[in-house]
């Protein structure tokens, strides 16, 4: 008899999540066969044993999250009759941490590199420390990590435990996470500004005829129409779309845009509208009201969380001329949208009142520079000169 | 200023409450500009026309935007609407 | 104004000996000489050769001689003309000095100042760039002090004066012709207190902790990080016995990390002692382990390029900080 342990699928896997056994006692397996599915932070992994042998007992139920080296189930060797019912092997509890599965590498017993500082403030914040990739010296996991770590929507080890309080302690969260993420910025990102004064005839025009034959439910905002056309410029410029992270920038091709919803108790979330790039506006359209919505209702997935690849901020709602925003680490850049509004506009040697938006773009110098940047608020403003094409 | 067509005002300020909890009917005047009494981001203002056309089964064409600047310009909208 | 270091210790023996008659000065070189770093030029003609005295080469010989004194109701001054000769004088220093108050139960007290330079950086070779300030950091019963500001140069040797017990205070050979402006009454520029570490230099990233001749270095190397928007606080310790640990541990607390940067070699320094008490006090706020910016652990080379590669420099200082964090 022999006992399946949770490996570690990568270095930073500690715990994983059982999704589904692909097996069930009594079943012969051999070595290489995919037992089970889990879920990892990252992805939904297959899983293989290592070792022949026959399934004696599954100790461990889909939905259970196991730390790394929990037994997950116990096999009989080929040919090993099964012991008596009621016998000395009975399921060992998850979380307890036994020899790895011959050939599977499980950091058996290595202690996370975290520093004690980082230690305390994760129990006062409540995050789990084990899902955390350190940036410290030697990938130790830091303060700022914490910190990091803590912003809203991220999965958290202790919920807030007294409803009464929790509003008000997720108000202070918000906070505490957005000074945190924002002081971060400010001390590590070298932010350039840049702006953009657009005309908007073309594309209110065009907006007002798509939405002209619209039952209300399905018109279009011009908030869309914006975002489709950053999505676009990006394609064409990789440098402002993805993450730097360990001293290097790492591009990420899809544009996952960080929308920046405020709400309406104060704070602001930044989830991401996936692949803007790819999806017409009707589309869109309907995934940016679900996001909303869920943003505003407090269900967000945690993909929506980590995924933003850039931020897009539009404040021209409250009102004003521009924004020059804070870049949200570890993304590289920022587009902010001012006020659309009528404004005097010289064309062809006239003078005309125009609507217009101020585009402005943060970006992180270190990964780009304002030559990058003045070349992509141009590609924006011709976008939005073609919203057809979008 | 007197308060216009009680009943029809309590449902569309029941609407708008389903978006912005925060609204106080007493604190809603009438003849402002109601953005700039609520916090209504252009989402929430479409939120907000889309709930009156459905449950008032009415129909605002985008075009109409423009004139649904104060509470007082959306009830007579509306009244002139429904009747 | 602006005066040097060497002036600064002048003007505060000068004060010394003018306001109280008990105060004499006693070293080799000293009065005809002028003194080996020419701080008590002219005080030879000023006050005379029974103030002003000349000895023989015996740092065994002229320190006992200043117990003696000091012991007999003067306030003896007695310049070592650096440290490496001090170890000829440990004895007294050690065995008699410190320990006479308990020896005595208590009926007589040292109230004896022993000044003498330290540190290497000017090619003197092995022999004569000891910083064996921790030595004597080591022994209860004495007061170790280091300026390492033009006002604490001037301030420091007032209250060590009126400590009844044996202060010894660390000149570094390297700080004598450093300038700073010093207004000329005593006022809060001088600190003067012998008890408290001073933060040099605010910051929020990191505590950079050093002494005497290492602090002008830990501040160019926090200008230079600042620089690169990283944040540095330099705390000067000052008094190195006792240790200010109050000071360290608040500075840590906030700060999060530490480097310590301490002239002395690796193996038991002062460093290590700061590190120690870091450890003690601050570790559940240490968000990375502290690091020690020390001597490398050889005899202090001759050879300029050796000996600057043997010493904390600012480069050495700033990559230990970005070592700590890993920017």
């Amino acid at each position: 008899m022999f006992d399946f342990t949770l490996p570690s699928l990568g270095a930073d896997m500690d715990e994983g999540k059982l999704v589904e056994w692909k097996v069930k006692p009594g079943d012969a397996v051999c070595k290489g066969q995919v037992v089970a599915i889990v879920d990892t932070s990252k992805a939904a992994v297959d899983v293989e044993i290592w070792q022949d042998g026959v399934v004696h007992a599954l100790l461990i139920e889909p939905g259970e999250r196991i730390p790394v080296g929990t037994v997950m189930a116990t096999l009989l060797d080929p040919g090993e009759k099964a012991p008596p019912k009621g016998g000395a092997r009975a399921g060992k509890q998850a979380g307890e941490r036994a020899p790895a599965v011959h050939g599977a590498a499980v950091a058996e017993g290595a202690r996370l590199r975290i520093s004690p500082a980082a230690r305390k403030r994760a129990e006062v914040l409540g995050v789990d420390v084990a899902r955390i990739e350190g940036t410290g010296p030697g990938g130790a996991v830091t303060l700022a990590d914490i910190e990091a770590a803590a912003q809203p929507g991220v999965p958290k080890a202790a919920e807030a435990a007294p409803a009464v309080h929790a509003e008000a302690d997720r108000n202070t969260e918000m906070r505490r996470a957005i000074a945190a993420a924002m002081s971060r910025s400010k001390r590590e990102i070298p932010h350039y500004y840049l702006s953009e004064t657009i005309p908007m005839a073309r594309a209110q025009r065009w907006l007002s005829q798509a939405n002209e034959g619209r039952p209300i439910t399905e018109r279009l905002l011009m908030a869309v129409v914006q975002l489709k056309a950053v999505a676009a410029a990006l394609a064409q410029f990789p440098d402002m779309n993805g993450f730097f992270r360990d001293g290097r920038f790492e591009p990420v091709q899809a544009a996952h845009i960080g929308v920046a919803i405020s709400l309406r108790q104060g704070g602001l979330i930044a989830p991401a509208l996936h692949d803007v790039g790819s999806k017409p506006l009707d589309q869109l359209m309907r995934e940016l009201a679900d996001l909303v919505k869920r943003t505003r209702a407090g269900s967000l997935r945690s993909s929506e969380m980590s995924d933003p690849t850039i931020t897009v901020t539009n404040l021209g709602e409250q009102g004003v001329e521009a924004v020059m925003g804070v870049i949200y680490p570890p993304q590289v850049a920022l587009v902010g949208f001012g006020r659309i509004a009528p404004r005097p506009w010289v064309e062809v040697g006239a003078l005309v009142a125009m609507p217009t938006v101020v585009a402005s773009l943060a970006a992180d110098h270190r990964v780009s520079d304002g030559h990058r940047g003045a070349l992509f608020l141009a590609e924006l403003r011709e976008r939005l000169q073609r919203p057809e094409e979008l | 200023m007197g308060e216009k067509y009680p009943e029809l005002r309590a449902n569309v300020i029941a609407i708008l409450r389903s978006i912005a909890p925060e609204v106080e009917a007493d604190e809603l005047r009438d003849d402002r500009p109601l953005r700039q009494q609520v916090d209504l981001d252009s989402m929430d203002w479409l939120n907000f026309l889309i709930g009156i056309s459905e449950q008032l089964k009415v129909s605002i064409p985008e075009a109409d935007y423009g004139r649904l600047v104060t509470l007082g310009n959306l009830l007579d909208y509306l009244r002139a609407k429904l009747s | 104004m602006r005066i040097s270091y060497r002036e600064a210790m002048r003007q505060a023996l000068h004060d010394a000996l003018a306001s109280d008659p008990r105060v004499f000065l006693m070293g080799e070189d000293v009065g005809r000489y002028g003194g080996t770093y020419a701080v008590s030029k002219g005080f030879y003609d000023e006050f005379g050769p029974e103030r002003i005295r000349d000895t023989p080469l015996s740092e065994l010989g002229f320190v006992g001689a200043g117990i003696g004194a000091a012991l007999g109701g003067m306030r003896p001054i007695v310049e070592v003309m650096t440290v490496n000769f001090s170890l000829l004088a440990l004895d007294q220093i050690v065995n008699s000095a410190a320990l006479l108050r308990h020896m005595s139960g208590g009926q007589v007290s040292v109230p004896l100042v022993i000044r003498m330079a330290t540190g290497a950086g000017r090619q003197l070779a092995a022999q004569h760039s000891h910083s064996l300030e921790n030595w004597y950091a080591h022994i209860p019963g004495i007061r170790v002090l280091a300026p390492a500001t033009i006002a604490d140069a001037r301030g420091m040797l007032g209250p060590a004066l009126a400590d009844p017990d044996p202060v010894v205070i660390f000149e570094h050979a390297q700080l004598y012709n450093m300038e700073d402006d010093l207004r000329d009454e005593p006022n809060e520029d001088w600190a003067c207190d012998i008890e408290r570490a001073a933060i040099r230099r605010p910051g929020s990233q990191l505590s950079l902790i050093t002494y005497g001749g290492s602090v002008p270095k830990a501040l160019d190397a926090a200008a230079e990080l600042a620089r690169d928007g990283i944040d540095v606080e330099v705390v000067d310790l000052r008094v190195l016995r006792p240790l200010d640990t109050a000071t360290i541990s608040e500075s840590v607390s906030r700060t999060h990390r530490a480097v310590i940067v301490d002239e002395g070699w690796r193996s038991g320094s002062l460093a290590a002692e700061v590190i120690a008490r870091i450890v003690e006090n601050c570790f559940y706020d240490l968000d990375a382990p502290p690091v020690r910016v020390c001597s490398e652990e050889v005899p202090i080379p001759y050879a300029k390029h050796m000996e600057d590669a043997a010493l904390p420099q600012p480069a050495r200082i700033v990559a230990a900080v970005r070592e700590v964090l890993n920017v």
